[in-house]
Formats: structure tokens, C-alpha cells, sequence
């Protein structure tokens, strides 16, 4: 059974310099209350996983949407991800040096990380072929099948993933809502440690077993934002 | 109707009943505003939606639930689909996306499109844009025919590519271009312009069609 946990510890859990994957995409399904917990402590050195930079301000305007608070905060030293045009800040400290960027083809990023998860030694894909993204450390080699090229790339794994569910029963398994989905079923199988911050924690057989997205037995902590 | 809308209902026209259909950020999203009646479009949006439906309004929009692959307030239309990244992207690259509609900084004579990345200047990134236009059956540019008066549509694009070779149609305020075997051909112009202008324009030879016409749509903006 997933140990249930307080934002706080949740956050302190993350050492400096942790490998941490975080589902999301533009801010929309990011574990939101854990980031705002892992800011508070300042944890440092640390890489991120994740599709993109976010946004400078959230659907209500607030400041520093998702993981955009990390990365103002100067916590992250590299970001792996398929976007950063939404989020001015990564290309500031880009430029000054401060942050290292690796730009991922959003279908690779996606195979890469199910691939950590699978078991699989790496993703085959014909997107990048020709492109300077053959240059990458993330591509293994070039490889021609019946005459179609494609890039090898490599598995992506963490040590730590943080999802956010919507709907979490005590079992841990996971009920996501509307985008918030997109890679957070994968990234809960490519981490060692995985922490699911959830929206609403539910009984036990209220999360149809069909309907159930993450496996439980993946999920080693349900936050609940409460201190229990 | 402004230069972006004109190009925007040229391209709408490409597009017929039932098309699962992906559309970059900017020009390409006020297709669906000129679809012809009739036609019904399956909206496909990378971070996890087949069968967007119309935006929705304040009361409705669940902006920390449900948006677009731009980011802004989305929601499924009827029979439409939630799914993950991993599925979104089998979707696009195992060519179950009948077109894709997305700008340029540069395409060439080729068909190799350039559009993620402007080397110490500008480095946003490619999302889902070359798997995009990898997988999709048509690959169409819509974007203005020149970038103030430099030429995009190239022999040989300078700037990294996103993909080799993708690229079937480029749609301009001043024409349609099909990229083919042989090259560049103009199928069709905007009257607005002459033939001589069209390719002073552009920056590679254009083969004029055996069957070139007017513009759809160019009547009302010339």
C-alpha cells in the first residue's frame, strides 16, 4: 500500500541534484501543490523531466505557473523537455549560462519515457531523421530498415516522478481528468520513487477498476496536501 | 478579410468531411473558422484530445483541466476522446492524422521544412511539430508568402531542419504551391499579384501548372 503523505514531507522526500519527472503540459496537469512545496524548500541542482518551461502566469493569473516556479527559483540546472517557447525565463538563463536545455521531439519524449518504463532497451522512430536532433546525447544511432531511417533513441527513466490525479483511492490507483493525463500514466512507470499528488482522494472500488489509469502498485505516495 | 484569413479559408478548402485534422499555433487555428458547409473536421490536439470541440465559454472553461496544445481553455466535442501522450503521438506518427496545417520560418524546393529553431537567436523548441509533420498523409505550410519582403520558400532551407522532404502544399496570400518530384509548382494565384511578382517573391525556380487558376477565394480580396 502507497504510504499517504503531507505536501511537505512529500517535497522534502527530493534530495539536490534529484532526476525528477513531472507529468503536465503547459502547467495543465502539473502536480501544482507539490511544486509549490518543493519552491518553498529551495531544493537546488536538480533535473527536470518534463514536456516544457510552463507559463510566466497561470489561468488565474497567478505568478510562475507549474514548473515555471522551479525554474525561476533557479532550482532546476537542466531541463529535458520538447518546448520552451512558452516561458521566457528558460531562454534567459539559458543564455546566461545557467541552465541547460535538452529539446526532446515531443512523440520520442513520450516513447522514451514509456520505453524506461517498459523495459525496453530503447524507441525507434523516424521523427528527427535528417535534423540536427541526430546530434543529440538522447539518440543511441541511425538505423535503416527495409530502406526507412530512423533514430534509435535512448530509454528515459528518474528517480523521482510527482503525478497529479484527480480522482486517487487508498490503493493509490489514479483517475486523471480531462488533459491532465498526457504523460503522467508513463512517467508513474519510468521513476524509482513515484508520488501522486491527489485532487480528491476516494474510497476504495470508487475508481471503476476498468476505469483505473495508474495501477496503484505503481504509486509509492499519495500526497494529500493535508499533514496525516 | 485580412491577409491571415485569406490564406486561412484557401486552406480550409483542402480539407474535406471526416478529416482528422492537426493545426499549429497561430494562422493555422483560424481554419476551421472558413471550413465550407458541410464539412466537419476532427480536431486532434498533441496534448491529449481527438474530437476538440468549440472553445468554451468563462462559465464552462476548466482551465487546470482541460486546454489545447496552446494552452488555452478546450474542451472535447461530442464523441470526442481524452487520451495520453503516448496514444496522442501513436496517433500522429502511425499516420492516423489526415493533415497538418502549421507555418514556417523557411521551406524549400524539397519539401524539407524548417520551423523550430533560429540558431543564438531564437531556440523555442520543436514540440510535437516534427513528429507532426512525419506522420501526417498531408503536410500543408500556411504562412505568409515572404517574412517583410525575405524569402521563406527557398532551393535549400538555411536554418535546421524539422524534417526532410515533408512538406505537399504551400499555401500563401499569393498562391497555392505543390512541392513535387521535379520541384516547385504554382497551381494557383492570387490576381492581386503577377506571375512575375509571385516569383520574385519566392526564393526558388516555380514551374507554372499546365492548369493554373485563380486563387479560391481571391476575388473578394484582390
Amino acid at each position: 500500500m502507497p504510504k499517504p503523505i503531507g505536501g511537505k514531507a512529500a517535497a522534502a522526500l527530493i534530495p539536490a541534484g534529484a532526476v525528477i519527472m513531472f507529468g503536465g503540459f503547459l502547467g495543465c496537469g502539473n502536480p501544482h501543490r507539490f511544486i509549490v512545496e518543493l519552491a518553498e524548500l529551495g531544493t537546488k541542482d536538480l533535473t527536470v523531466i518534463c514536456n516544457d518551461g510552463a507559463l510566466p502566469n497561470g489561468p488565474d493569473g497567478d505568478e510562475f505557473y507549474g514548473v515555471a516556479k522551479l525554474i525561476h527559483n533557479k532550482q532546476v540546472k537542466k531541463l529535458i523537455c520538447t518546448h520552451v517557447g512558452t516561458n521566457p525565463e528558460v531562454a534567459r538563463q539559458m543564455n546566461e549560462g545557467t541552465l541547460d536545455v535538452s529539446l526532446i521531439p515531443q512523440g520520442s519524449f513520450a516513447e522514451m519515457i514509456r520505453a524506461g518504463g517498459a523495459g525496453l532497451g530503447g524507441v525507434l522512430t523516424p521523427t528527427g531523421y535528417g535534423t540536427i536532433v541526430r546530434e543529440a546525447s538522447h539518440v543511441h544511432s541511425v538505423v535503416e530498415i527495409d530502406g526507412r531511417h530512423y533514430l534509435l533513441e535512448r530509454p528515459l527513466r528518474a528517480d523521482y516522478a510527482v503525478v497529479y490525479g484527480y480522482k486517487v483511492d487508498p490503493f493509490g490507483n489514479v483517475w486523471y481528468k480531462g488533459t491532465t493525463r498526457n504523460f503522467s500514466p508513463w512517467m508513474a512507470m519510468a521513476a524509482d520513487t513515484v508520488i501522486v499528488e491527489a485532487e480528491n482522494l476516494v474510497g476504495a472500488g470508487e475508481i471503476e477498476p476498468e476505469n483505473i489509469i495508474t495501477p496503484g502498485v505503481l504509486v509509492d505516495y499519495i500526497m494529500t496536501g493535508r499533514e496525516v | 478579410m485580412d491577409i491571415k484569413g485569406f490564406i486561412a479559408a484557401r486552406v480550409a478548402r483542402e480539407l474535406k468531411d471526416g478529416d482528422v485534422v492537426n493545426l499549429g499555433i497561430g494562422l493555422p487555428t483560424l481554419v476551421t473558422s472558413y471550413l465550407p458547409a458541410g464539412v466537419n473536421v476532427i480536431l486532434q490536439s498533441e496534448n491529449g484530445i481527438i474530437g476538440t470541440g468549440p472553445t468554451p465559454g468563462p462559465d464552462q472553461a476548466e482551465p487546470l483541466y482541460i486546454t489545447n496544445a496552446g494552452g488555452l481553455p478546450a474542451a472535447v466535442g461530442p464523441g470526442g476522446a481524452y487520451v495520453d501522450s503516448c496514444v496522442s503521438f501513436a496517433f500522429i506518427r502511425g499516420g492516423h492524422v489526415d493533415c497538418t496545417v502549421l507555418g514556417a520560418l523557411e521551406v524549400d524546393a524539397e519539401g524539407n521544412l524548417a520551423n523550430w529553431i533560429i540558431p543564438g537567436k531564437k531556440v523555442p523548441g520543436m514540440g510535437g511539430a516534427m513528429d507532426l509533420v512525419v506522420g501526417a498523409k498531408k503536410v500543408i505550410v500556411a504562412m505568409e508568402h515572404t517574412a517583410k519582403g525575405s524569402h521563406k520558400i527557398l532551393e535549400k532551407c538555411s536554418l535546421p531542419l524539422t524534417a526532410v522532404k515533408c512538406v505537399h502544399l504551400i499555401i500563401t496570400e499569393m498562391g497555392a504551391i505543390q512541392v513535387t518530384d521535379a520541384g516547385l509548382v504554382l497551381t494557383e494565384y492570387n490576381p492581386a499579384y503577377t506571375l512575375e511578382q509571385i516569383q520574385a517573391a519566392t526564393g526558388a525556380k516555380l514551374a507554372i501548372s499546365g492548369d493554373l487558376r485563380k486563387m479560391a477565394g481571391a476575388e473578394e480580396s484582390a
